[in-house]
């Protein structure tokens, strides 16, 4: 009887449906994109499921298209999410930026695959790196969160459509075509059980409302279009009334801002799981299905005896600096596995400041990493 | 039974791989309350060109979702046989489409062969059952999910046009299994 009553919710969802779950969870109601592989089921659930809440979906022309409209719902007031690939995730880099000068809460899904190009279409890469830092041009901030596991994106999601609205900022979800299109059992939690973060609203009325004059905590109010808060919104750099500006110390102002309501939170942002690292001397950074096989690789290292231990990051820009730095310090070595030819192995080089060796380990031909090759690579730098 | 089970499913796109690997992991993982992971490779046709479906089923979380080394392999086609069997454990076990498959490699697993395409055809009127038949032979053949389980999971998967004859289509893999076992020859299919 008992058992009954506490059935809990139980599914074996794929990786995109789980994304699709938490958004709708986190109070999306607005989705805009264009279909591409390995990302494709997440517009199709949000189709499905949006409708019956009262959301909108709309499929547009292209990928520009469709962030800019993802943009335009979150200024009228709706939760918004797109998710796309690598070739997609390109086209999008333009307005990325716009929502970030802007600080328009939108989160994007990047399913990585297998690039330069339309690359590989089916199969999993992490080449998106950097381009989740860096992909828009200028001094921007930017958030972003990488699952290893469908419960994991699940609630990611979630934390990405709440850091967006909280810091008021788009925020990457970075997926790769392995986790993506694997099915794996998940509890739904229901409404009750989370977190939901909405965004500031102003408090003054419409007269007196600066649309880009910060709280003490960096953030502006953010009021919606169409419930009379006038104001102008300009991809150029602007005063607190959202008017360019070519004064020198409120440019210095804005931009120092517009970093800092992130870098101020990195405690509340950087989310990470240590794996046997407390005595560890070698340890692995991973993040995504690439942590999986990193997961196992400890194990297998453990039953030989080697003190290997393993940092999966679920937050990976901002980076972990402090962390990895602290890493460096106890361990004689850290590796890199990337499904890439060295992407995040610079951040880590970068964070370690020559305390410990850094040694990068790449697969590139569009199959995942397997936990044997990474115990391979520890025996392989051991025995150097 | 081992630990942590790791399942091939592989053939060509198209013949229903993929669902039969989700039917397996929601078989392990809900109805059998197990650990349960399915992944899967496929190219970009949307017909036709190499397809598989892992499962890794265990009774603790599980870390690598991806075989490593299979303890059951189902091949549908001869090049995925050829590709896959050399991945194969030592005493692992192969279930091969003879009506596909024309050369088995030797090697140490064991190898159970039956025309599973022909006899869907033949039996059920339709290849489109092949999968389902597929999964009633690996799991009358291992018991790496209870039938109780994969019998609910194929219900629950299947739009409920082709309910019957999926249910059929299990029923006579089990059928064909319990022949394997014992060796009986294949004339009565």
């Amino acid at each position: 009887m008992n058992n009954l009553k506490k059935e809990k919710n139980i599914k074996l969802l794929q990786g995109n449906e789980a994304c699709v779950e938490g958004a709708i969870l986190a109070g999306v109601r607005f989705f805009a994109g264009y279909p591409i592989t390995p990302s494709t089921e997440i517009a199709e659930g949000m189709a499905r499921r949006l409708p019956r809440l009262g959301g909108k979906f709309i499929q547009m022309e292209d990928e520009i298209a469709s962030m800019a409209a993802v943009i335009g719902a979150s200024i009228a007031g709706l939760k918004s999410l797109t998710a796309t690939s690598g070739p997609g995730f390109c086209l999008k880099q333009e307005n990325i930026g716009f929502a970030a000068i802007n600080e328009i809460p939108c989160v994007v899904v990047d399913v990585q695959r297998g690039g330069p190009s339309t690359g590989l279409p089916t199969k999993p890469s992490q080449g998106d790196m950097m381009q989740a830092r860096w992909g828009t041009h200028g001094d921007h901030p930017i958030i972003a969160l990488a699952p290893s596991t469908v419960n994991e994106i699940l609630t990611l999601t979630i934390k990405a459509v709440n850091f967006s609205e909280k810091y008021r900022t788009p925020v990457i979800l970075l997926l790769d075509e392995v986790i993506a299109h694997m099915r794996e059992k998940v509890e739904i939690p229901t409404q009750k059980d989370i977190e939901v973060i909405d965004r500031k609203k102003p408090t003054v009325p419409p007269e007196e409302y600066l649309p880009f004059k910060p709280d003490s905590d960096g953030v502006p109010p953010m009021a919606n279009f169409g419930e009379g808060y006038r104001y102008h919104i300009t991809g150029l750099i602007h005063n607190y009334k959202g008017l360019p500006t070519s004064n020198s110390q409120e440019i210095d102002a804005f931009i120092r801002r517009l970093h800092n309501k992130i870098q101020k939170n990195v405690k509340d942002i950087i989310i990470n799981e240590k794996y046997f690292l407390d005595d560890a001397k070698i340890a692995l950074i991973a993040y995504g299905s690439v942590a999986r096989a990193a997961e196992r690789t400890v194990k297998l290292a453990r039953e030989e005896e080697l003190k290997v231990g393993l940092l999966k990051l679920l937050t990976i820009w901002p980076f972990p600096f402090e962390e990895v730095n602290r890493l460096a310090q106890q361990v004689d070595l850290i590796i890199v596995p990337e499904m890439n030819l060295g992407q995040m192995v610079l951040e880590v080089e970068r964070a370690a400041q020559g305390r410990c060796r850094v040694v990068s380990y790449s697969r590139v031909d569009g199959e995942l990493i397997n936990p044997i090759e990474i115990l391979g690579k520890i025996q392989e730098e051991i025995s150097k | 039974m081992k630990e942590r089970i790791e399942i091939c499913l592989s053939g060509a796109g198209g013949q229903g791989l993929i669902l039969a690997g989700i039917i397996l992991a929601e078989a392990a993982g809900i109805y059998d309350r197990k650990e349960a992971v399915q992944t899967q490779s496929y190219g970009p046709e949307a017909r036709g060109g190499a397809s598989r479906s892992e499962v890794v089923i265990s009774n603790n979380p599980i870390d690598y979702p991806k075989v490593i080394k299979s303890d059951i392999l189902l091949a549908l086609t001869q090049a995925a046989c050829d590709k896959y069997v050399k991945n194969l454990t030592k005493d692992g076990i192969l279930v091969a489409d003879s009506s596909m498959v024309t050369q088995i490699p030797s090697i140490s697993a064991k190898v159970y062969q039956f025309p599973i395409t022909e006899t869907a055809l033949k039996k059920l009127g339709t290849k489109l059952v092949t999968n389902i038949i597929s999964l009633g032979i690996i799991v009358g053949l291992t018991e790496v999910v209870s039938t109780e389980a994969i019998k609910k999971a194929v219900c629950a998967r299947v739009p409920s046009k082709v309910k019957e004859v999926n249910e059929k289509a299990l029923l006579l893999g089990f059928d064909i299994a319990k022949d394997l076992k014992s060796e009986k020859c294949e004339d009565k299919y």
